[in-house]
């Protein structure tokens, strides 16, 4: 790592849809983690420690949602299914939904080289994440 | 259009990057794994019925949660790596050391889950 790589300027590189995806990449995993974490930590203080086994504290972390958890030992889930947790849970939806399918989409770009087909599944994946964030938030807001 | 491959997959198997390519090669599994996972979980539990219960018995086995926990834990490390060498650029120097430290941070978790799980499915 002796050579001293040379940087060009911001306006030279300019900033287009891939450099605003990679930026997003990082940001919504920093978002995803503070978003796991209020689910871990709102748990905890609505009890969990002593009503959910550690499988059940791990599904409402990803996915506070009270479907999620339904097998345990709470027996009022009225203060577990507020607004506060869909919007958490939905934020989160958001977050995973188009990380992870603009990371698909890299990954088939990376090993494709086909115009047609490639132009055709990135109008595929973004339909995709239009659709899978349509869906989790549906279920979320109805269930 | 950078569209042209000039390095064959044979070649491209036989790279031989160590440390830093096995977790990008991870990464990339582990980030798939997430992403056929969740969007399966989404869809079945929207759809319910024969095909959900299907779905929700293949995610309660013990070799998928260990598989699943596996991609998962990894990607979220890994990912943090990511974004801290990223968001502080000179820190790139030292990457070797950070997947040690990575690698410090995933296995003892990684083998405390795997230990609950097989407890778990044994009936313990």
């Amino acid at each position: 790592m002796a050579a001293k790589t040379r940087t060009v300027s911001r306006a030279k590189r300019g900033f287009d849809f891939e450099t605003f995806m990679w930026a997003f990449t990082r940001f919504s995993a920093l978002a995803m983690y503070l978003c796991a974490f209020i689910g871990l930590v709102g748990a905890l203080l609505l009890g969990a420690r002593t009503q959910m086994n550690l499988a059940d504290l791990i599904r409402w972390t990803f996915m506070p949602s009270p479907t999620h958890v339904l097998n345990t030992n709470i027996p009022d889930l009225a203060p577990w299914s507020t607004l506060f947790w869909k919007i958490t849970g939905s934020v989160f939806i958001f977050f995973a939904a188009s990380h992870g399918l603009h990371g698909l989409l890299s990954v088939i770009e990376d090993y494709l080289t086909i115009r047609w087909l490639r132009r055709a599944l990135r109008i595929l994946v973004a339909l995709l994440t239009v659709a899978m964030i349509a869906v989790g938030v549906y279920i979320l807001w109805t269930s | 259009m950078g569209l042209k491959r000039n390095v064959s997959l044979k070649d491209g198997l036989r790279y031989q990057g160590k440390g830093p390519m096995l977790t990008y090669i991870l990464h990339r599994i582990g980030g798939l794994g997430i992403v056929i996972f969740v969007a399966t979980h989404i869809l079945s539990s929207y759809a319910g019925g024969t095909v959900g219960v299907f779905l929700n018995t293949i995610y309660e086995h013990w070799i998928f949660q260990i598989f699943i926990f596996f991609c998962a834990l990894f990607h979220a490390v890994n990912g943090l790596r990511i974004v801290i060498l990223d968001l502080w650029p000179k820190l790139i120097e030292h990457q070797r050391e950070a997947i040690w430290v990575e690698w410090a941070v995933f296995l003892p978790i990684y083998a405390i889950a795997v230990l609950v799980i097989v407890r778990t499915a044994l009936g313990g």
